[in-house]
């Protein structure tokens, strides 16, 4: 297929990961960190969508939710028994992978847009579970003390600092994570679920299996990008962990980026996701909001393939003539 | 002799019309087995029975000895039951070749166990169909760019490629000429020549004549006949049910 | 433990008078999503649209809530056909409505939310008429009028819309678009218009649903959020299309979150719908009148 070997990719992958880690350190302004934390966030969660989106053609629209029970697992261990944030991003991984298994398993036997529409209905009921447990805050949110720094093995680290180079770590493992899939018999299989799934099944494909495979992952990862935002944040809120602008960016993203790749959410997350960073200081975030929906829109019609589609369909023209 | 599929009084029912209607069915290992009807019939949905997409309400299905009810369409694949669709679903995102490699790794793969493993193997028995039909030249070519005749090459080619024991071939032809007829023919006789089971799912009479050992009928949901080729087109039921038309 | 007997008898009278307004809202999400197959999971968000237009001109002109949707019909319905042109053309006619498709309508919920947002503020407004205030006392059941009307006038909408589908040439083509496409083509009607017809219905539904909303209670933008469970709980429970189905599903759903509202507490009654649509799938997916 390519030149490029999985383990080529992931040492790439890595180091480029190494390197925005060692600029940041250098460069060290806390705006900075901020700012590209949101967007990384955003790079797990697109990726992350588009497993289950984009490569096998099922619609998530409960990101917020998968995103918001990793950082209430988080906020729930951290009053239950704090843990290292390492160990908290791995229990939000299994509880929103298992939420995800659980209504993959409720849905997918049905027709296909049960499931869409059983995840929009996730994100109400849980905030409304989430709202109503004291225990957790309730409506009124969770108040996360973070230390200033971190000492690990007799180094001192700025805490936000560490917060940003754990989520650099899970972009860099969720973007081999996705790379990898997609050329693996597993991507094949989601790709046949995408094109067609009663041929998919007759050429021997177990795609209820495959698609719950799908909904595990995608919800795993979810949850991971949403352990360490209540430490990131300080205080979090029900309507802070289940903000809208964590389902629609998830599905912005991949969708204005190119779906078929996983290149697609990371081109996307990243334009977008600077974007907003850029324009939240300059305009208000619902106008910020409303040009992601119109985007939105504007691209599932006119370019169904998103900016990789354009690219490549620029590139064959050019060749072409 | 044991037959390799056997139907047994089957029957499936969509809200208050009945599709099919304790249906008999046996085909020898290695026959080549014509099904006829008029359209809504029910030959679809026999297929359909047969195969996993949909499930029998009543009776049983069984093949090579085990019965297969309840098993879902991909495991009835593994266990050598393979079809054409009567409309060509091509993979329309990948190749040609990879369209034929899912049945190749998700089948033959884990039918063997992990045999087919060097992505060498792969390669040439991709080829090896693609010029069993006729379409190696394609083999980087998409779905989308590919000819009516083609596209139902492709269809039967993804079949084959699982080494089913047993394929039915749903109007494989309709919409062909004459002479791309003669060449899907020529194929599924090829293919029955190397031992593997055909059921024929076809309107084209001429093919169905030529083509089946045996021809069975199906008219509103129920078998009305099952023989010999020449003696069932005699039979007056079937003349006035299906023929006459 | 002890129940309280007004108490339970109120809110089922409450949760039966809530059925039929959710009725209202679901009528449209039957047609486009039970009959047409089209996931239109930004018809609350219409609704929502049809709340303000409502507040909007009844606070400025003084014209009745429910007087202002009618005159609204044609608006909406027009509203309706033109997204349902968009989305044929760009979706349906391509083959991907499954990925792209809900995605446009993802979309529209969102852009329509945050527009509105943008104009009126994330405050909550609210009508006037005269039936918002008194009740109507039998026995120990209250029926505040807030209720009482928007239930009827659903009640009202639901039994045009069955009247439409079931006595008109264009209801039963709708239905029968439903069934087979093929067969209409060959009656010499085209699917397309009918669609776009159907969809026009079923946004004009909205703009009823929305007037009766903001009489039941204030709104805010994002308060159609909380719909988008509900309706499609109760078309998946009523059975796909279904518009009897569709009516006894919306009287029980309202029933249900009622009572849990009374007894528990109203901050719960969100995830009654949830739950409701997660048992029906996993136990009865054909929906209670389903075979």
């Amino acid at each position: 297929m390519t030149s490029v070997n999985t383990a080529k990719f992931s040492l790439i992958t890595i180091a480029a990961g190494a390197v925005v880690m060692a600029f940041a350190h250098w460069v060290h302004v806390d705006y900075l960190f901020f700012a590209s934390y949101t967007i990384l966030q955003f790079i797990v969660l697109a990726t992350a969508w588009n497993i289950l989106g984009g490569y096998c053609g099922y619609v998530n629209f409960g990101s917020a939710a998968f995103f918001a029970m990793g950082a209430y697992a988080s906020v729930f261990m951290h009053k239950f028994y704090p843990l290292p944030v390492p160990v908290l991003i791995l229990i939000s991984a299994i509880v929103s992978g298992i939420a995800g298994f659980g209504m993959g398993y409720l849905t997918l036997r049905l027709r296909g847009s049960f499931f869409a529409i059983a995840t929009l209905a996730l994100a109400v009921v849980l905030q409304t579970l989430v709202v109503n447990w004291d225990y957790v805050g309730g409506s009124r949110g969770a108040y996360i003390i973070r230390p200033e720094e971190l000492e690990f093995a007799g180094i001192t680290i700025n805490y936000i600092e560490y917060l940003f180079g754990l989520m650099l770590l899970l972009t860099v493992i969720a973007l081999i994570t996705a790379r990898t899939i997609e050329r693996s018999q597993l991507g094949f299989g989601f790709a046949t679920i995408r094109d067609d799934e009663l041929a998919a099944e007759a050429s021997g494909v177990p795609t209820l299996r495959l698609k719950l495979i799908a909904t595990t992952i995608s919800g795993a990862f979810m949850g991971m990008a949403g352990a360490p935002f209540p430490y990131y944040i300080g205080y979090l809120q029900p309507s802070s962990a289940f903000g809208l602008e964590y389902a629609v960016n998830s599905i912005a993203m991949p969708m204005i980026g190119g779906t078929t790749s996983w290149i697609g959410p990371l081109v996307g997350a990243i334009l977008l996701g600077s974007a907003q960073q850029y324009a939240t200081v300059t305009i208000s975030s619902a106008v910020n909001l409303l040009i992601v929906g119109l985007m939105l829109v504007a691209f599932v019609i006119i370019a169904p393939n998103g900016l990789v589609g354009l690219v490549q369909g620029w590139r064959r023209a050019w060749r072409k003539p | 002799m044991t037959a390799l599929l056997h139907v047994d009084n089957i029957s499936k029912r969509f809200g208050g019309f009945v599709a099919l209607d304790g249906i008999d069915l046996e085909v020898q290992p290695g026959e080549r087995l014509g099904l006829i009807g008029p359209n809504g019939s029910g030959k679809s949905t026999l297929v359909n029975c047969i195969c996993g997409t949909l499930q029998n309400e009543s009776g049983t299905v069984r093949f090579d000895g085990h019965l297969i009810d309840g098993l879902a369409a991909h495991q009835r694949t593994h266990r050598g039951v393979a079809r054409s669709f009567q409309l060509p679903r091509p993979f329309h995102s990948m190749n040609l070749a990879d369209n034929l490699r899912i049945p190749l790794l998700y089948t033959v793969h884990a039918r063997l166990g992990g045999l087919l493993r060097s992505a060498g193997e792969l390669d040439s028995r991709c080829h090896e169909l693609l010029e069993m039909v006729g379409l190696a030249k394609k083999a980087k070519q998409m779905p989308r760019d590919l000819t009516q005749v083609e596209m139902r090459k492709l269809e039967l080619a993804r079949a084959m490629a699982a080494e089913p024991k047993l394929l039915i071939a749903d109007e494989s032809m309709a919409g062909l000429s004459h002479s791309e007829i003669e060449d899907i023919l020529a194929l599924l006789v090829r293919l029955n020549e190397r031992g593997i089971t055909i059921i024929l799912i076809e309107h084209i009479m001429s093919a169905v004549m030529s083509f089946s050992q045996r021809l069975a009928v199906l008219v509103s949901g129920k078998k009305i006949a099952d023989g010999k080729p020449e003696d069932v087109v005699r039979d007056p039921e079937v003349v006035r049910a299906y023929l006459g038309q | 433990m002890d129940i309280s007997w007004d108490l339970l008898l109120n809110a089922i009278a409450a949760g039966l008078l809530l059925g039929g307004f959710y009725a209202a809202v679901t009528a449209g999400v039957s047609i486009s999503f039970g009959m047409l197959d089209i996931v239109n999971i930004a018809h609350p968000a219409f609704v929502i649209l049809g709340s303000y237009l409502a507040y909007f001109i009844n606070i400025n002109y003084g014209l009745d809530p429910i007087l202002v949707s009618i005159l609204m019909l044609p608006f909406f319905y027009a509203l309706g056909a033109s997204v349902y042109q968009v989305y044929y053309l760009s979706f349906e006619k391509r083959g991907q409505e499954a990925l792209r498709g809900l995605a446009f309508f993802f979309g529209l919920l969102f852009v329509t939310e945050v527009s509105l947002i943008l104009v009126f503020g994330v405050d909550y407004r609210y009508v006037e008429a005269a039936y918002i205030g008194p009740s109507l006392h039998i026995g120990i059941v209250d029926f505040p009028l807030r209720m009482l009307v928007p239930c009827l006038a659903a009640l009202a909408l639901f039994i045009g819309i069955q009247l439409i589908i079931t006595r008109t040439f264009i209801g039963r083509a709708i239905m029968a678009v439903s069934q087979d496409q093929m067969a209409l083509q060959l009656m010499g009607v085209d699917p397309i218009r009918i669609k776009r017809i159907a969809f026009g219905i079923s946004i004009a539904t909205a703009a009823v649903a929305g007037a009766l909303l903001i009489i039941i209670q204030p709104v805010e933008p994002s308060v159609g959020r909380e719909y988008i469970g509900r309706v499609f709980a109760i078309c998946v429970l009523g059975g796909l299309g279904s518009m009897p189905g569709t009516l006894i599903a919306a009287m029980l759903l309202g029933v249900v979150e009622s009572i849990t509202a009374t007894f528990y507490g109203p901050s719960w009654a969100p995830a009654v719908a949830f739950g409701f649509l997660l048992l029906t799938l996993a136990f009865r997916p054909a929906g209670l009148l389903g075979r």
